[in-house]
């Protein structure tokens, strides 16, 4: 039996992707840094989008990340069907790239937010929340300035009637829309949230909640 | 002729769409007023970015700029654009 391997994606400014691999090594998985200059995913059997400032977040987080030329590789990676979770600066390179709905705007009162928060699980049907339940509290550290998920109100509607919110808030930091935290396609392979569970996997860190979320990741492989 | 042979200067406003929330704008607002000033109704903050264009006709840098100020230069979920092209 082979080990599957996760790649991780690494657009200049990304800084989370050693953090990611070295959970993800610990659990078990092989991981390979894919540059997104190249095209070419090879044999991996999910993408994970770490946290960071891609191209500097020059723009608008994500605007230029999404022209990068591996970004094509991941919309048919996405469209076959397998795992894809954007984390954080991630979250918002997906929704610019229009993998997820909706946008992250500044947080409401320009705070940048750096603290660790509680969470509910939404939806546990998922790539990335399939091994929790509906209601169960996660703590996490978020990291951000520009969380504040927005999106029109058919689209909200739409989101919520599909159960594609799988993390909300239990106290809403950054005033994004019915206290999303985290959504997930329509497929529900594509996963994307501002809360930072590879920085939530250890003792030492004060939680290790993060594991639910790359378990849940790694089944789905 | 290359085919290129005018020049424009094109103007892209962004702007938050109605109904996003602009804190900033909203901040500037009550330092206006914390200032004395009556009379300001309201303020929005946006970005102005300008391009140098090198275009045969004023439609075809409209268009041209049109579809980068659409795919990159804004967000359509939350942001609007308005154009301005002027010959340079």
């Amino acid at each position: 039996m082979t080990t599957k391997s996760i790649g991780i994606i690494v657009f200049p400014g990304s800084n989370c992707e050693y953090d990611v691999a070295s959970v993800l090594e610990a659990m078990g998985t092989k991981t390979r840094f894919i540059w997104h200059g190249q095209g070419d995913l090879g044999d991996v059997s999910g993408l994970i989008l770490p946290g960071g400032f891609a191209h500097g977040d020059y723009l608008r987080p994500g605007a230029i990340a999404r022209f990068s030329p591996v970004m094509s590789s991941v919309r048919e990676f996405a469209k076959s069907g397998r795992s894809v979770l954007g984390i954080c600066n991630g979250f918002q390179v997906l929704t610019e790239a229009g993998l997820l709905p909706g946008a992250l705007q500044k947080n409401a009162h320009l705070k940048f937010l750096c603290k660790e928060v509680e969470l509910e699980v939404a939806s546990a049907k998922s790539s990335a929340t399939s091994l929790t339940e509906i209601g169960q509290r996660l703590r996490l550290p978020i990291n951000h300035f520009e969380g504040n998920y927005t999106c029109d109100p058919g689209t909200l509607g739409e989101l919520e009637s599909n159960n594609q919110v799988v993390l909300r808030y239990v106290d809403n930091p950054n005033g994004s829309m019915n206290s999303i935290a985290g959504v997930c396609s329509i497929e529900r392979n594509v996963v994307g949230m501002m809360p930072h569970p590879e920085r939530a996997c250890d003792d030492l860190l004060g939680s290790v909640d993060g594991l639910q979320i790359f378990k849940s990741f790694i089944s789905n492989l | 002729m290359n085919g290129k042979s005018m020049r424009f200067q094109a103007k892209v406003q962004v702007w938050l769409r109605p109904g996003i929330a602009d804190p900033e704008g909203h901040t500037v607002f009550e330092a206006i007023h914390a200032l004395g000033y009556s009379g300001i109704a309201g303020v929005r903050m946006g970005k102005i970015i300008s391009l140098d264009v090198e275009a045969d006709s004023k439609e075809s840098a409209e268009k041209r700029v049109s579809e980068i100020a659409t795919s990159l230069l804004s967000n359509p979920v939350l942001e609007d654009v308005e154009i301005q092209i002027n010959e340079a």
